[in-house]
């Protein structure tokens, strides 16, 4: 009798197709929706990507950190000094923040990688903490009051003018829709890349890490080599997500760059609630965070009071989150990666 | 060089500030393994109950602070019976996300309730009293209670620890919790008296902290960050190894505002990497993670 590994299910192939379609959709959006609309999701986009990534880290390779702000901050910072001082173009800053970012990212572990479980995490915001005073001290870069980029970097990056032509729209617009196909192309990246990582060699490796390190230890896994690639993926991917928020916005300031709410608290958040360890609780996250912002951020301290409130409802009451909740009570998984034995 | 030996000593004054901020989160890792990222904002909260206490009564900031102390045992003890005590297990997610919801709600309810003004606790005359030390030195009342204070903690707690019956109860829960039950001990009721504890030793760091600098409601993050420096210098279960930590943290900080005032709290951070990348244990460890 022939047996064979499985991880596709019915429902994946079907939510496979479904969700070609909607990002085909997505991508197609800034066509006809308004400019509200297409800013409020390129923020949907990027605190997506945040949240898969962070997943990845804390959900998978067991790497709580509460410092990720440290690679935002890091990649906007690299994308005003890539574009002021080298004139490089944004969307080339982009990918070379992420990169440097990553390498960064050698250094942040020699530290961090010395502190287990609780202790790494509060290491973590140290390190981003030393990121912020740092960047502080570049009075090249605005010290610590911060800069604005000039409006030769925003307006003039490659294909603007292409978008402007083809769509007969203005400057202001074509930045906007290209900005929104970035932070489309990274959220969708994101998770493509988190699933595929969770597929291969270097997935079962994480799973078995997850489970139990000493187990994965004397079955051959480098448990430090692994996390320490999932560590730099993240950074690197952290810090591209950076430079492309602070693209948008245009203006960066230590204090925002590098602040532990905004990149950390709100994103940890997001992954709590949709469901930690899962592919699709980010997604569901992303969407109960932004429903929440829109209809309660005008509350303000209040608005933070009830989403720490709910952080910790669902860590104590349902700790595997809405989609965790969903999966366990229908048996769905949108991105499966666990592996069925079949009979062929 | 008086200047260098005047920062030096304000240094390991001011350490002894950080030792006290340090005190409960290591006591609370000590017995239960736990790290509270919420500590820092319950420093802030208790400088903000002495401050409601004092002006509301009247009363002198160490009449506040004692009427603040069975407060702030009461509250440890129920935000640990009744929330951390669900959290402990086997994960270290649990844990450490409650008590980081916990920092941002504690945070914003003072925020909503106190504004973002700066505060200040009034100690009177003694704020600004001082002892000569000879040769042009001489060092103010208030940071020397502090330090002396951070002592006077850390030789309480070292003997509620070894010399009493609720501390052998204390180790006998940390060492092995489910033996410590079968010899009757009730583990959630020592995690919780744990917690109302430590937060009484967050009271007196909150009186310092209050009477050396303005604080506001957002200042707590930074505090949990030195209290962590202090501890992980220091070593881990070692309550003099905190104080250590707590004065190299301090005498850094001194030493860097000296060079440069921008580079205080840089300096701080960076003689706690150049000790976790030498001394990965911290200084004088005990326990092992």
């Amino acid at each position: 009798m022939e047996y064979r590994i499985a991880t596709a299910t019915k429902t994946s192939r079907a939510s496979a197709l479904i969700g070609i379609a909607l990002v085909a959709l997505l991508a197609a959006l800034p066509l006809f929706a308004g400019r509200a609309l297409v800013q409020d999701l390129i923020f949907v986009f990027y605190m997506l990507a945040l949240a898969q990534l962070w997943n990845l880290l804390a959900g998978y390779a067991g790497l709580v950190s509460v410092g990720q702000q440290a690679f935002v901050g890091l990649g906007g910072y690299l994308l005003f000094a890539l574009t002021i001082m080298a004139g490089l173009d944004p969307l080339l800053a982009i990918l070379l923040a992420g990169v440097i970012a990553g390498m960064f990212a050698f250094p942040t572990a020699l530290v961090v990688f010395r502190l287990r479980g609780a202790y790494f995490a509060i290491g973590t915001w140290v390190v981003a903490e030393v990121y912020r005073l740092v960047f502080a001290q570049v009075k090249q870069l605005g010290g610590g009051t911060g800069t604005s980029l000039p409006v030769a970097v925003t307006n003039e990056f490659a294909g603007i003018e292409w978008i402007k032509a083809l769509f007969d729209v203005r400057t202001a617009l074509a930045r906007d829709m290209a900005t929104y196909w970035v932070a489309l192309a990274l959220a969708v990246g994101a998770v493509l890349a988190v699933y595929l990582v969770l597929r291969s060699r270097r997935g079962l490796a994480l799973a078995a890490i997850r489970d139990s390190e000493v187990a994965a230890e004397s079955v051959g896994v480098d448990n430090f080599r692994v996390k320490l690639t999932i560590y730099a993926v993240t950074a690197a991917g952290t810090g591209m997500i950076g430079a492309l928020i602070y693209l948008q916005k245009a203006r960066i300031s230590p204090d925002a760059a590098f602040s532990v709410l905004d990149w950390t608290a709100y994103v940890i958040f997001i992954v709590v609630i949709g469901g930690i360890g899962t592919i699709e609780g980010p997604i569901v996250g992303v969407i109960v965070f932004y429903l929440l912002q829109s209809y309660l951020a005008d509350f303000g301290t209040w608005y933070l009071i009830l989403l720490g409130a709910l952080a910790i409802a669902v860590m104590l009451f349902a700790p595997q989150g809405v989609w965790g909740f969903l999966s366990r009570r229908f048996g769905v998984a949108l991105f499966p990666v666990q592996r069925r034995l079949q009979r062929s | 060089m008086t200047g260098w030996i005047d920062t030096i000593i304000q240094g390991v004054l001011l350490g002894g500030l950080y030792a006290l901020f340090a005190a409960g989160l290591s006591l609370i890792f000590g017995i239960m393994r736990l790290v509270n990222l919420g500590h820092g904002d319950l420093i802030v909260l208790a400088a903000f109950v002495i401050l409601v206490l004092t002006k509301g009564l009247g009363v002198n900031v160490f009449v506040g602070l004692a009427l603040a102390v069975p407060i702030m045992f009461a509250l440890g003890y129920a935000l640990q019976r009744f929330v951390l005590n669900r959290t402990l297990g086997r994960d270290i997610l649990p844990p450490l996300l409650v008590t980081f919801g916990l920092s941002i709600i504690i945070e914003n309810a003072l925020l909503e309730v106190f504004s973002a003004d700066s505060q200040r606790l009034d100690a009177g005359p003694l704020e600004t009293a001082s002892v000569a030390l000879g040769g042009d030195i001489a060092v103010g009342v208030m940071p020397l209670l502090t330090l002396v204070s951070a002592v006077a903690v850390i030789l309480a707690l070292n003997f509620l620890f070894y010399a009493t019956p609720l501390g052998r109860a204390f180790r006998a829960t940390s060492d092995d919790p489910p033996t410590a039950e079968l010899m009757g001990i009730d583990n959630r009721h020592i995690f919780s008296v744990a917690m109302g504890i430590a937060l009484v030793v967050t009271a007196i760091a909150a009186l310092y902290l209050g009477v050396r600098a303005n604080f506001d409601p957002t200042i707590g993050p930074a505090r949990l960050i030195y209290a962590f420096e202090a501890v992980i210098i220091g070593g881990l279960g070692s309550l003099w190894g905190t104080l250590a930590g707590g004065i190299i943290i301090g005498v850094a900080q001194t030493v860097g505002a000296h060079i440069n005032p921008e580079w205080q709290i840089l300096a701080g951070h960076v003689a706690f990497l150049i000790v976790l990348v030498l001394r990965p244990r911290g200084l004088f460890p005990r326990a092992v993670d």
